[in-house]
C-alpha cells in the first residue's frame, strides 16, 4: 500500500492540529507507525487517513486513489476501515458480542446468523471466549480493547487504524493487546498505528511517519528511522523514550 | 441504582419505618383539621361516587393521550433544537422558551377561545389534549436534549467509526443510551402532566377536578371532595413513579 498526503491541514478553532502535513510512504508499506510527541497531530492524522475526519485543506491518496471529501464519500470510505481508540469506545449498553454484530448487520448487511458466527470466531481468536455476553463495564481494560479490536476487524477492513491502543492500559494488558496487533500484522493485515510504544513499533512497523507540531518531520522506512533518524527532533524523541526501557 | 437501595435495610425495619411515618402523617393531618373544627359531611359526597369515577376515568384517558402527544412533540422539538439549519433551531428554541415560560392557564384560554375558534375547531377535549401535550412536551424537549447531549463525543466518534449513518447513530447509539438518562426526568414530567390536566376544567372539560367542584358545590361541602381527589391522583402517580424506578434498574449499566 502506498500512502500519500499533500499539505493536509486540519484546524480546531484557531489551533491547527495538522499544519500542512505532507509525506509519501514506500510502495509496499503495510504496517505504518505514526510516532511523535503528544499533541503533535498523530491522532488527527490517523483520523484523516481513515476518513473519520475530512481535512480542511490538502488531500490524501491511498494507492493513487484520492480520498473523497464529501460526507457520503467519506462514510463509504470509513465503512471499509476498522478503528480502535485509546479509550476502547465500545457501546456500553451492548454486550461484547452485540458490539460486533450490530455494525455487521446494520452497516454491512450481514444476516444475524453469519454476523454472530463471525463475531464469535473473532472473540475466541482474541482470547475472549466466555466473555461474549458481558457488557464493557464487566470487562477489564485489556479485554475491552481486544473486544474493540474484534469489532474493528469483523467486517474484514482493508485498513486497521489504531490510535494509541495501549495508552490507557497497565503493562500486562498492554502486552495482551500488542500480542494481538503483532499477530494481525504478521498475518498480513494493513495497519496504521499511532503509538508511544517505541520498541513495539520497531518490531512490527515497516514504515514510520514522525510528526511534531502538526507537521511531518520525517517519513522513512522503519529500519532507516530507528537506526539513522534524519532530524534532531526525531533523535531526541527516540533517545528520550528509550532512556528508561 | 436508585437511591432508595443505597443503604440496605431489612424488610421488618422497612415496614416499621413505613408504619411510623404513616402514624405521624395521620396525626398531623387529623390535628390540623381538628384545630379548625372542620365540620365533616361525607354523606353528600358518597352520592356522587359515579360522577367521581367518570371524572377519574376521563382524567386518566385524556392524560394518556396527552402523554403520547407530549412525548412525540418533545422529541420533535429536541430534534429541531439540534437541526443543522439555524432558523429551525431558533424557532424550536423560541417555542420551548415561550411555552415553558408562560402559565398553562393562559395557554389554555388563548388556545381554546382564540386559536381554536380561528381554526374553526369546536372540540374542547381535542384542543385541551393538544395544548396540554404541547405544554408538557416543551419540558420533555429539554429533558431529552440534556440526555442526548450528555452522550460523550467518543461514543459519537465510535458510531462514525463503525460506519453508522446519522440516522443509525441516533437509533443504535444515542437513543438507547439517552433513554435511560432521560427516564427519571420524563416520569416526573408525566406525573406533572396528570396533575396539570386538572386545569382543563377552565375550558369546560368534565374531568375529575370539574366533577369534584360540581359535587362540592351541590353538597355545600367545601373540601370533602378534594381529599378523595388527591387520593385518586396519588393512586396513579405513585405507581407511575415506582414503575419508573424499576425501569431505571432494568436499563442500568455502568458507563
Amino acid at each position: 500500500m502506498k500512502l500519500e498526503t499533500h499539505a493536509v491541514t486540519k484546524r480546531y478553532g484557531a489551533h491547527a492540529a495538522l499544519d500542512g502535513a505532507s509525506f509519501t510512504t514506500g510502495d509496499e508499506a503495510r504496517v505504518i507507525a505514526l510516532l511523535g510527541p503528544s499533541g503533535g497531530g498523530k491522532s488527527t492524522l490517523l483520523r484523516v487517513l481513515g476518513s473519520l475526519l475530512v481535512p480542511d485543506e490538502g488531500h490524501v491518496s491511498i494507492d493513487a486513489s484520492m480520498l473523497p471529501h464529501d460526507e457520503d464519500g467519506a462514510l463509504n470510505e470509513r465503512r471499509g476501515n476498522g478503528f480502535v481508540f485509546q479509550g476502547y469506545n465500545l457501546f456500553p449498553h451492548l454486550t461484547a458480542l452485540q458490539n460486533i454484530t450490530l455494525p455487521l448487520r446494520e452497516v454491512h448487511g450481514m444476516s444475524e446468523t453469519l454476523a454472530t458466527q463471525r463475531a464469535l470466531e473473532l472473540l475466541h481468536r482474541l482470547g475472549l471466549a466466555g466473555h461474549e455476553n458481558k457488557r464493557p463495564s464487566q470487562l477489564s481494560g485489556g479485554q475491552q480493547q481486544r473486544a474493540a479490536i474484534a469489532r474493528a476487524l469483523a467486517p474484514k477492513p482493508r485498513l486497521l487504524l489504531l490510535d494509541e491502543p495501549t495508552s490507557a492500559l497497565d503493562p500486562v494488558m498492554t502486552g495482551e493487546v500488542l500480542d494481538v496487533v503483532r499477530e494481525l500484522a504478521e498475518a498480513g493485515q494493513s495497519i496504521i498505528l499511532a503509538t508511544h510504544e517505541i520498541s513495539f513499533a520497531r518490531k512490527v512497523a515497516d514504515w514510520v511517519v514522525f510528526l511534531a507540531a502538526g507537521k511531518v518531520e520525517e517519513s522513512s522506512s522503519a529500519a532507516d528511522f530507528f537506526t539513522r533518524p534524519q532530524t534532531d527532533l526525531a533523535r531526541q524523541y527516540l533517545e528520550g523514550l528509550s532512556r528508561y526501557r | 441504582m436508585s437511591a432508595s437501595h443505597a443503604i440496605p435495610v431489612s424488610n421488618a425495619r422497612y415496614a416499621l419505618y413505613v408504619l411510623v411515618l404513616c402514624v405521624f402523617a395521620s396525626a398531623a393531618f387529623y390535628g390540623v383539621f381538628a384545630a379548625v373544627e372542620y365540620p365533616w359531611n361525607w354523606s353528600g359526597v358518597w352520592q356522587y361516587r359515579q360522577q367521581f369515577v367518570y371524572g377519574w376515568l376521563s382524567t386518566m384517558g385524556l392524560s394518556l393521550v396527552a402523554m403520547i402527544v407530549s412525548i412525540v412533540f418533545g422529541f420533535l422539538l429536541m430534534l429541531g433544537r439540534r437541526a443543522p439549519w439555524m432558523p429551525v433551531r431558533m424557532g424550536c428554541g423560541s417555542v420551548v422558551e415561550v411555552v415553558r415560560g408562560s402559565p398553562l392557564l393562559v395557554q389554555l384560554l388563548i388556545g381554546h377561545y382564540i386559536i381554536a375558534q380561528a381554526l374553526n375547531i369546536d372540540q374542547p377535549l381535542f384542543t385541551g389534549i393538544i395544548l396540554l401535550g404541547c405544554f408538557e412536551g416543551a419540558y420533555l424537549a429539554e429533558i431529552f436534549r440534556g440526555a442526548v447531549e450528555s452522550i460523550s463525543a467518543s461514543q459519537l466518534e465510535a458510531a462514525r467509526a463503525v460506519g453508522f449513518s446519522k440516522a443509525q447513530t441516533y437509533r443504535f447509539v444515542i437513543i438507547p443510551q439517552a433513554l435511560r438518562r432521560a427516564l427519571p426526568g420524563t416520569t416526573g414530567q408525566l406525573v406533572s402532566l396528570i396533575k396539570d390536566s386538572s386545569l382543563l376544567s377552565v375550558i369546560g372539560i368534565e374531568e375529575l377536578v370539574q366533577k369534584v367542584k360540581i359535587m362540592n358545590a351541590a353538597n355545600f361541602a367545601p373540601l370533602e371532595g378534594y381529599l378523595p381527589l388527591a387520593l385518586a391522583y396519588l393512586a396513579v402517580t405513585l405507581p407511575l413513579s415506582h414503575l419508573a424506578r424499576r425501569l431505571e434498574g432494568r436499563f442500568a449499566y455502568e458507563t
